[in-house]
């Protein structure tokens, strides 16, 4: 028996075509590559070339013939003494298969098949064993916070300082690159005294290239070393965000598993002062969007150091948003040598029974003070402190809510698809039934931030906006 | 042969040894690498007619001698990385056709268990880092491999390959500043095959000669003829020696063609047919080798068995590529992100 040539689907959509031109003619021998027919699909005139050797026997669709189903025999070869093809054999189902094809004259099971291949075999099982947890990441443990015991005062810069410092004496394949980060001591003094202790291999002085310098340190991670990169500010990660979403971000799910990016990238985040549009945007929902990264966002220096240290500690990519204006604030933070703060953990910072406000970075500054103002004409207000963006602890929101009844959010991003839009939805799924106002999110204002000193004021939250949002949903 | 393109800043390079650069054992070897991937490439093209391979698939017929010629010129632990026409490259590692296949149409038994498909494939094992599918990204990558080698100060080298298309890049030129800067042991490898999808090398890119892309940073390059198995190991040779060395990176612009289109459904109507016929006729890298090998005193009966045996293995990765079951339905969650006991 001979090996009947198909009409090729050439397209991803191709169905049918034309067989517009025959180059081979009956008893023409034919070698694999061979250019045999011309076939017309709806985009081009495309080339079929010759798999399988051996002479044309019979044509069986002349040419001119217009819709010819793809896998439809066109032609026979006889065998030229080769194997026929089985891809290729005649009365084979070739249609594409919605179930798992049956093995073909197979002595083996599929499952023996499938367990044969080691290397990529063993790859499936892991996967299936941890996909659970990826599931489960969105949902909170409600797990009190720990008490971690004295605590000592400490600025937001230092405790990013100290987080870099003991994860790097406690594992070698952690390292710091950046622009300015070893000789300058860090554009915002963060990797301070980093180069002296850890020397020039691990605290890396990268030229102004992040396109180039974020994939370099994602080669590097896929390949098992645990980057730090620090952009100057989040502003410049725009110009390596293929690198950090197509390749970071990807990579683990497109490997089967096989190859995870343990790497961090951190920054500040948002708007400083006065530096107008293209230095000042809060990137939390850009990142926040991506399956596959984790983005966590630091108020406190206690926050700062127990999320930096569990960014660099995991072994995915995690995004760690700083802000600039909070680097010199001072907070108290535990003095515990293992004290770390779990990704993905929100943390009450005030609790009150009126309303809930979520907020996370800098905005959890406002919510304290307008809790405080709140608290002088009666309103308790509950403030959770996000900490974590992605995974969201939805849980601990839920609960609040479920208690106050009334939700606020506050952050400086734009309002369009921002994190408290998450939030509120998150809400709206989880208590809708427990929700006595409408949720209401304070946020930058719609429009490039500006650099005139009082529209910068009008284009980000202020405490007056937060609690007129809190009067609303409590009807004051 | 290898022509030499001395960079303006390089130094000469130790001219090449006057004995033949493969042993007989090594030519066939090549012989049977290259014709492994042809056989298994036309084979992809098939299943891809007949719809069991969805997508993009862009196949490597005609590049053969580029990655089998420089494989030879690796050690463990050493690294490779490339674009999207990446099947080739994941063979030569020595990643085996069936789980390349079943990959090709979206089955468990793929070597992502079919959540990659053609362009994201990786094997940890064989040294092999993707299979990626922008244009580009791969070079930054795989300068980070070769830093990874730089900061474990081990003699590993990585092999980044790329597109004479892709040679127009930003992160490109980011990329080779940086590992000239600090010295990373990178090859740069760029598969000069004419055409960036349809657009004509001519016509995208101002530089006439792209070994000397990277003399601005005192990068050596050189052109090869990527259609000769042997210039490619020669010229890998003294790439990788100058890499272990820790002399930093080094490029070579592999003068190569690709017969097929640039994908499946490329017509390719930028080119003649007799250009592309004229390269097959003349400088095919298996056609070339054979008559070599022949020359050399192997017998058509030898040649018959490597055949005979690729076939098989390329008709066995077929077979298993269409009995490997889909991935239950369960894969769809698992792999997003590494979840570790605490």
């Amino acid at each position: 028996m001979g090996v009947q040539i198909l009409m090729p689907a050439l397209s991803p959509t191709m169905t049918e075509g034309k067989l517009s031109r025959w180059l081979k003619k009956e008893g023409d021998e034919v070698r694999s590559g061979d250019v045999i027919a011309e076939i017309e699909t709806d985009k081009a005139t495309m080339e079929v070339e010759a798999v399988d050797e051996g002479t044309i026997t019979r044509i069986l669709v002349p040419e001119g013939t217009e819709g010819v189903s793809v896998n439809s025999p066109i032609a026979e070869l006889d065998g030229g003494g080769e194997a026929a093809s089985k891809g290729a054999a005649p009365g084979q189902d070739t249609a594409m298969p919605q179930q798992p094809a049956p093995p073909a004259a197979a002595s083996q099971s599929v499952g023996q098949i499938a367990k044969q291949a080691e290397d990529y075999g063993a790859v499936a099982q892991r996967g299936a064993e941890r996909g659970e947890g990826a599931a489960k990441a969105g949902e909170a443990a409600a797990a009190p916070e720990k008490d971690w015991g004295p605590t000592k005062p400490m600025t937001v810069r230092e405790a990013l300082r100290d987080a870099m410092a003991a994860e790097m004496r406690a594992d070698d394949k952690v390292f710091l690159m950046g622009e300015e980060v070893a000789q300058y001591q860090g554009a915002y003094k963060i990797s301070q005294g980093l180069l002296d202790e850890f020397g020039a291999r691990r605290v890396i002085d990268t030229p102004i290239t992040e396109h180039g310098f974020t994939g370099m340190a994602v080669g590097a991670a896929m390949n098992g070393l645990k980057p730090i990169v620090e952009f100057m500010t989040f502003n410049f990660s725009m110009q390596a965000i293929d690198q950090i979403i197509n390749s970071a971000a990807k990579t683990l799910y497109m490997s089967g598993g096989q190859l995870g990016c343990p790497i961090v990238f951190r920054g500040p985040n948002g708007a400083a002062a006065r530096v107008a549009a293209q230095h000042s945007q809060c990137y939390a929902s850009w990142y926040a969007h991506v399956p596959g990264l984790k983005v966590v966002a630091p108020w406190s220096a206690a926050d700062a150091k127990g999320l930096l240290r569990a960014a660099i500690r995991d072994p995915n990519p995690v995004i760690v948003l700083e802000n600039e204006i909070l680097y010199g604030h001072t907070f108290e933070c535990p003095t515990a040598e293992d004290f770390i703060v779990p990704i993905g953990k929100a943390k009450i910072e005030r609790a009150g029974k009126d309303v809930t406000i979520v907020a996370y970075s800098i905005a959890v500054t406002w919510a304290m003070q307008a809790a405080e103002e709140l608290a002088k004409q009666g309103i308790e207000a509950e403030v959770i402190n996000l900490r974590s963006i992605r995974p969201l602890d939805a849980g601990t929101i839920a609960n609040s809510v479920k208690k106050t009844n009334r939700l606020v959010t506050v952050e400086e991003g734009w309002p369009y698809a921002n994190i408290g839009t998450e939030v509120a939805m998150q809400v709206i799924e989880a208590a809708f039934d427990w929700l006595d106002a409408p949720p209401v999110r304070v946020c930058g204002k719609d429009v490039p931030m500006p650099y005139a000193a009082n529209l910068e004021k009008l284009a980000l939250p202020t405490q007056p906006e937060i609690i007129e949002a809190v009067k609303r949903v409590t009807y004051k | 042969m290898a022509q030499a393109a001395e960079t303006a800043g390089a130094k000469r390079r130790p001219r090449a040894a006057k004995e033949a650069p493969m042993t007989r054992e090594q030519l066939q070897q090549a012989y049977r690498d290259m014709l492994l991937i042809r056989r298994f490439e036309e084979k992809a093209g098939q299943l891809y007619g007949m719809g069991l391979i969805g997508g993009f698939c862009h196949l490597y017929i005609g590049q053969e001698a580029v990655v089998v010629g420089m494989q030879m010129c690796l050690e463990p632990g050493d690294q490779v990385i490339t674009s999207y026409r990446d099947h080739g490259h994941m063979l030569a590692t020595g990643m085996e056709a069936r789980g390349v296949m079943a990959e090709l149409t979206g089955r468990i038994g793929g070597y992502s268990k079919g959540k990659g498909g053609s362009m994201h494939m990786f094997s940890r094992e064989k040294g092999f880092f993707g299979g990626h599918g922008i244009v580009g990204a791969q070079v930054s990558l795989g300068t980070g491999l070769a830093f990874s080698n730089w900061y474990r100060e081990n003699r590993n080298v990585c092999l980044t390959y790329f597109g004479e298309g892709a040679s127009n890049q930003g992160q490109v030129y980011e990329s080779f500043n940086l590992a000239a800067l600090m010295k990373l042991p990178c090859i740069y490898i760029i598969e000069n095959n004419k055409y960036g999808m349809g657009t004509s090398v001519e016509r995208a890119s101002a530089s006439r000669d792209l070994s000397k892309n990277g003399s601005p940073w005192g990068i050596p390059g050189e052109q090869v003829n990527g259609m000769d198995v042997m210039a490619v190991k020669e010229a890998g040779e003294r790439a990788t020696a100058h890499c272990r060395e820790g002399k930093g990176p080094y490029l070579l612009e592999m003068k190569t063609y690709r017969y097929r289109g640039h994908s499946m459904s490329d017509p390719a109507k930028y080119r003649t047919r007799e250009e592309v016929q004229k390269m097959r006729e003349q400088s095919d890298p298996i056609e070339t080798a054979r008559k070599l090998l022949l020359e050399q005193g192997a017998s058509e009966a030898e040649l018959k068995k490597i055949d005979d045996e690729v076939k098989a293995i390329v008709q066995d990765s077929a077979d298993f590529a269409q009995e490997s079951p889909e991935p239950p339905e369960s894969e769809l969650w698992t792999d997003v992100l590494i979840e570790e006991a605490r």
